[in-house]
């Protein structure tokens, strides 16, 4: 949608000026035009000012480095590329954070398999949280709901579609299981996936080239792909980002659940956590002792998920 | 495939200069020169590539969105023919082996052809992992040094190693002994053998370490098998000669380059043994999945008789199995037949075969079900089809270009061999 708009951009230049051309706009755009040395653009009308900044941001966007790489200064400088074509492209303030992880965290995060009642306010606090495409209806989570005498989620139902709960059905949960030791870093070609030291698992979107070998690498089905441009309604987009968390992403890029890296690193629990009615989910720091996740990985009988791997997930599940 | 008639004295004319642009002017020229019948074959390959190119704008513009993939069945069409054509490629060795390390003449006869084989299939190996990219403009972020090349971790960067290194090695060292040739003079043995003997090992490592992509996943339980890598070579070198020989075969019908048939005999026992070999393991994989029906079982149902409803496969894998089982008999009974329609026949319908059960018969049962266990099928969409045929083309067209000029350049170097002979007379 975006997308179409600006490529034709140039052709329409007339309805441009008719439709989106306000003076400020247009002064704006000659002041970066002028600034930019090249008086000829100026005459192409306010459409073709704001594409020749937009084409010059995504120039400069795309020789830039991996994040790890980058310096505070790349990367204050990449973020105000990204938050000036946000404008650009969408019309959005958007707020993009590049918070380092903070000292002496590891987080860790549980499941309760007896409280969960299957009804998905987690699902969809995700998706408003972390801009999920809207077209494909991606989701980070899943609910399985499970028959008695199972603990294996891929025995249960992952497209329930009815009132809950079910008489004698119990409900699992499944998301990116951020392993510490994660088959899907070891799998990119271009490290453009890494464990924080936070523990949590990222991708730089910028630098994925989208060949899905982490895709097939994952035993827990913990990645998304955008198979096209990712759809998100303007009015419902969460302006406040994280670059390596809920920022916009586009076609051909892989994603995952980020703990909510833009919400946690300052404090805050993850959007599911925070919008389960049920108290299921239990988020925190593993090296706190006096966490909420400490005291349910030492007082209750918790598993975690394909554990023969060696993956050492840091999601554990557990009952009451 | 290669529709051509050429008079030998069209074959003398030669550019007086001499030096790598004449080369290069004169192999253009070679390549450019045929019947009304091969311009017809390059105008179809021509169609065929350029249809893939539209369809491969359309997915550029809108994304891999336009293929039958899925989160799901994350790998399709794309990623199952390179699979098989890092086979074809191998192959080239089941030819430079006897060639170099036992000085079999008649190997050497056609060396060049599986040379030009195997840097065609690299080609369309190298576009089908570029077709199936989601960000190709961003590939220079492998790139050591500007980018990051996570090396040795993953599997991947050992594969884009192995295949460009074995994709240079088998376009230089023909390309040497060709330039060698064309200047009538013998190639120098200590500049070219040391590439040919690395290139024999090389071979193998380019398949290995393809199937080690897939075998070294433990969340796919259909490829997490020490067989896979041994297997792939076994089908590989069924499969590669069998194109190598429908080339030769090509050639023999449409050339006048000259094709001894003993050269189809012991292509024939090579790729028997090889058969045979695939065939057992098999069989010892099928026995492994069906004797102990475990949870790991679950993708061989799949793809052997269908799962929850879905069998999109089970046609494909026993047609799969049927041509592999008739090709290998076919070439391992009536071993004195070597006509060359019979001999089409059988590397046709092994080729098939194992392009079928090595190509989307191992992968898209390798990601179904899903490590949620969720059972989809998947069907290439006709952008994707046309895609994978555009690349296929360009295969071919690759393999033409570079056999075609060879040929001539190596008649005329037999025929210079032989000028002062009649000379002296």
């Amino acid at each position: 949608m975006d997308h179409g708009k600006k490529k034709d951009a140039p052709l329409k230049t007339a309805d441009l000026l008719d439709s989106k051309c306000t003076r400020r706009s247009f002064l704006k755009g000659v002041s970066i035009a002028a600034a930019a040395g090249s008086a000829g653009l100026v005459t192409g009308g306010c459409g073709s000012v704001a594409s020749s900044e937009e084409a010059k941001l995504k120039w400069d966007e795309f020789f830039k480095k991996n994040y790890r790489m980058m310096t505070q200064e790349e990367k204050d400088a990449t973020v105000a590329r990204l938050e000036r074509l946000a404008k650009l492209q969408r019309g959005l303030d958007t707020r993009i954070s590049t918070q380092e992880p903070l000292d002496n965290v590891l987080y860790g995060y549980a499941f309760n398999i007896t409280r969960c009642k299957g009804y998905m306010d987690c699902v969809e606090a995700c998706v408003q949280e972390n801009n999920l495409d809207r077209q494909s209806k991606t989701q980070y989570i899943r609910i399985f709901e499970m028959d008695p005498g199972q603990l294996d989620p891929t025995s249960g139902d992952g497209k329930y579609y009815h009132e809950v709960p079910v008489e004698d059905k119990f409900y699992m949960g499944v998301q990116c299981f951020h392993c510490e030791n994660a088959p899907c870093i070891k799998a990119c070609p271009t490290k453009a996936t890494w464990r924080e030291p936070d523990g949590i698992v990222v991708v730089d979107y910028d630098w994925c080239i989208g060949c899905r070998y982490c895709m097939a690498a994952c035993p827990y089905w913990g990645r998304r792909f955008n198979w096209g441009d990712p759809v998100v309604p303007k009015e419902e987009i969460n302006t406040k980002q994280h670059y390596l968390g809920n920022r916009m992403r586009w076609k051909g890029v892989m994603e995952k659940c980020t703990f909510c890296v833009q919400r946690t690193r300052q404090g805050k629990l993850p959007a599911c956590v925070d919008a389960c009615p049920t108290g299921s989910r239990v988020f925190g720091n593993l090296l706190d002792p006096d966490s909420e996740i400490r005291f349910v990985l030492k007082n209750k009988k918790v598993f975690r998920f394909r554990e023969e791997l060696g993956t050492d997930p840091k999601f554990w599940y557990f009952m009451d | 495939m290669f529709v051509y008639e050429k008079s030998k004295e069209e074959m003398m004319i030669t550019n007086p200069k001499k030096g790598l642009v004449a080369f290069i002017l004169d192999c253009i020229r070679w390549t450019l020169s045929g019947g009304v019948a091969y311009y017809i074959y390059l105008a179809i390959l021509l169609v065929i590539m350029g249809a893939g190119i539209y369809a491969y704008g359309q997915q550029f513009q809108e994304g891999l969105i336009i293929t039958g993939m899925s989160n799901i069945v994350s790998w399709g069409l794309y990623i199952s023919n390179f699979t098989f054509f890092v086979g074809v490629a191998a192959a080239a060795v089941m030819l430079i082996l006897p060639a170099y390390v036992y000085k079999d003449k008649d190997f050497h006869e056609v060396v060049i052809i599986g040379e030009g084989v195997a840097v065609g299939a690299l080609v369309m190996c190298l576009l089908f992992i570029t077709v199936d990219m989601g960000g190709p403009l961003k590939v220079w972020h492998m790139i050591p040094g500007i980018g990051l090349f996570n090396w040795p971790s993953s599997i991947l960067t050992w594969d884009v190693l192995v295949l460009n290194g074995y994709l240079a090695l088998n376009a230089l060292v023909p390309f040497y002994i060709l330039y060698c040739n064309y200047h009538d003079r013998k190639p120098v043995g200590w500049k070219y053998l040391p590439f040919v003997f690395l290139s024999i090992f090389w071979a193998v490592s380019i398949h290995m370490v393809t199937a080690f992509l897939y075998q070294g996943l433990p969340a796919r339980p259909f490829w997490n098998n020490p067989l896979l890598g041994p297997r792939f070579l076994a089908s590989a070198f069924a499969a590669g000669p069998a194109v190598i020989m429908m080339v030769l075969i090509a050639i023999k019908e449409r050339t006048s380059y000259p094709i001894d048939t003993t050269i189809f005999f012991k292509l024939k026992r090579i790729i028997v043994v090889a058969a045979v070999i695939n065939l057992v393991m098999l069989f010892s994989e099928v026995f492994k999945e069906f004797y102990t029906f475990t949870h790991h079982s679950l993708s061989a149902q799949y793809l052997f008789f269908g799962l929850e409803g879905h069998d999109s496969l089970v046609p494909w894998i026993w047609t799969a199995i049927a041509l592999n089982i008739m090709g290998t008999l076919l070439f391992a009974f009536a071993p004195t037949k070597s006509s060359s329609s019979y001999l089409m026949v059988a590397a046709v319908s092994l080729f098939t075969g194992i392009w079928i059960e090595k190509g989307f018969g191992l992968i898209i049962p390798g990601l179904v079900p899903s490590p949620m266990g969720e059972v989809v099928d998947y069907t290439p969409s006709s952008y994707e089809i046309l895609i994978t045929l555009g690349v296929l083309a360009t295969g071919v067209l690759v393999v033409t270009m570079l056999i075609k000029p060879a040929l001539v350049i190596l008649s005329r170097y037999k025929e210079g061999l032989k000028q002062p002979e009649a000379d002296g007379l």
